[in-house]
């Protein structure tokens, strides 16, 4: 299982192992990391599981589709490097992967 | 003083619940009490990945066992809450355990609603709302099966298409003209109706159930016009009630749901509602409401552990809603209900677009199809009241946030 960092509203740096086969959003809620609501389940429909992945990570991983932009862009401080959780699913390759948990989830 | 807290109901409102008053540091004695056995889970998947299989049950709880167990939190699953004394301020479980409390939230959910008609009780037709519903029809769902849904709304089209999916004969009977029809624009309906079609579904609108018909199990959906179409299962996917029993049978005040105020505080004043079974006052929208969704459930029981705790926190968002059906998405915002006019943007042949729902030139309500961006700025300028530029809302090409009107 790969190990992810997620750093936390309060600044806590969470490093759980991620089981392979589920989304970063699942592994997330499953390990109580603070700050990720996940309303939806993953069904890319509410915006509640974003993150902001670290820089030389971003490129790294698969592109966001269409459906996760149009939700990305009324979230609460969207920047360039922000992704919905449930929309990464989480392999070996994301060994290492550090992600920042945003300060609140939602539209507003 | 405030030692001991009981939350009735195992669903998204009681857990999150429960989450929020360990949260915001409440220590005293805190138990759960949920008439099914599993601990409390998800139930948007029911109808969608989990009914085809693709998500296992070990994927729907909120939170594993430990969760509870760190967090002090006691169990009582799989036990109905049968009698309620707000005068003692005491609860009765099925078993007889009699629990005190000092606060009470009620987070009873809603039921299904019956289908009453000949037949209705046969084996073979079957409700999807828990788990254990859905253990049922997936034993029941083979290919080449007949299904007949009872209900196009978004159960009825949602376990349409898992059935369809899984390789079933699949035909779905509304009562109403056209499917969804209390809770999208006609041509949102038409445009799902097509997709369905699309896919092999059979629907069948303006049509009543009169009977159904069997011989030791359904065999048959008899419908008023006399019709009779042949089934192997069928779901029935009619709506909801409120859970309101234990609360009226208690006294307390109840009209479509549990009469709750802003903070969530049912008319006696430990007591406190949040979720399907409550009927509050919504501020942005200036009418009473009972709003079954995941996103109300979360909020308003968010809202209520606050208010357990006397932190005054009135309940005051704009809801949301989706549905997954194929590869569509339906995203809806807002309350469309007493709209003056409805403007749509985009093609529906495009298979990406919305409709925009205004009371006067505020917005109150966005449908999207395929179109997160819409409905994303929408539930952001609902809650904002804004005013919208007719002309510039109904270019698409302009985003919505872009189509406020400026101010005089």
């Amino acid at each position: 299982m790969p190990r992810i960092t997620f750093i936390e509203p309060s600044g806590e740096r969470r490093v759980i192992n991620a089981p392979i086969g589920i989304s970063l959003m699942e592994a997330a809620v499953q390990n109580g990391v603070q700050g990720i609501l996940a309303l939806c389940g993953g069904a890319c429909a509410c915006g509640t599981c974003h993150v902001y992945v670290e820089a030389t990570w971003f490129p790294r991983l698969e592109a966001r589709e269409e459906m996760e932009e149009g939700m990305l862009e009324c979230a609460w401080e969207p920047r360039g490097n922000s992704r919905l959780s449930c929309q990464i699913h989480v392999t070996a390759d994301l060994e290492g992967l550090e992600v920042t948990v945003p300060q609140r989830q939602g539209v507003i | 003083m405030i030692s001991t807290i009981v939350v009735v109901g195992g669903g998204q409102a009681g857990a999150q619940a429960i989450d929020t008053l360990r949260r915001e540091g409440f220590t005293g004695r805190l138990l759960l009490i949920g008439d099914e056995p599993e601990l409390p889970y998800q139930r948007p998947p029911l109808s969608k990945k989990y009914l085809s299989g693709e998500l296992t049950a070990d994927r729907l709880p909120f939170r594993h066992r430990a969760f509870y167990e760190e967090h002090r939190v006691e169990l009582r699953l799989g036990l109905q809450a049968v009698a309620l004394d707000p005068g003692a301020r005491r609860v009765e479980l099925a078993d007889g355990e009699v629990l005190s409390y000092d606060r009470l939230l009620l987070a009873l959910g809603s039921s299904v609603r019956r289908l009453i008609c000949p037949g209705a009780d046969l084996p073979g037709v079957h409700y999807l709302r828990t788990v254990a519903d859905v253990m049922l029809i997936r034993a029941a769902i083979k290919p080449g099966r007949r299904a007949v849904i009872i209900g196009g709304g978004y159960i009825g089209l949602e376990t349409a298409a898992t059935c369809r999916y899984m390789g079933c004969e699949v035909t779905v009977l509304e009562l109403a003209d056209r499917v969804m029809n209390r809770v999208v624009a006609p041509c949102v309906s038409q445009f799902f109706e097509q997709e369905h079609r699309a896919q092999g579904i059979h629907i069948s609108c303006n049509t009543r159930v009169t009977r159904l018909e069997g011989a030791g199990c359904v065999e048959h959906v008899v419908c008023a016009d006399g019709s009779k179409v042949a089934a192997d299962l069928v779901i029935v996917g009619v709506g909801a009630i409120a859970t309101t029993a234990l609360a009226s049978a208690a006294g307390l005040a109840c009209d479509n749901g549990i009469i709750v105020d802003e903070y969530c505080r049912t008319s006696d004043e430990a007591i406190f509602a949040a979720g399907d079974c409550c009927n509050h006052p919504s501020l942005r929208f200036g009418r009473r409401v009972r709003i079954e969704s995941v996103d109300n459930a979360f909020e308003q029981a968010k809202s209520a552990a606050f208010n357990l705790l006397d932190r005054k926190i009135a309940h005051d968002r704009v809801p949301w809603f989706w549905s997954d059906q194929y590869d569509c998405k339906l995203l809806i915002a807002g309350l469309s209900e007493d709209y003056d006019r409805q403007v749509l943007r985009g093609d529906p042949a495009t298979r990406s677009f919305s409709v925009c729902y205004l009371k006067g030139s505020e917005l109150i309500a966005v449908e999207a199809v395929n179109h997160s961006k819409d409905y994303m700025a929408g539930r952001k300028l609902i809650a904002e009241r804004a005013q919208m530029n007719l002309a510039k809302l109904a270019n698409p090409d302009l985003a919505i946030k872009d189509a406020v009107a400026e101010l005089a």
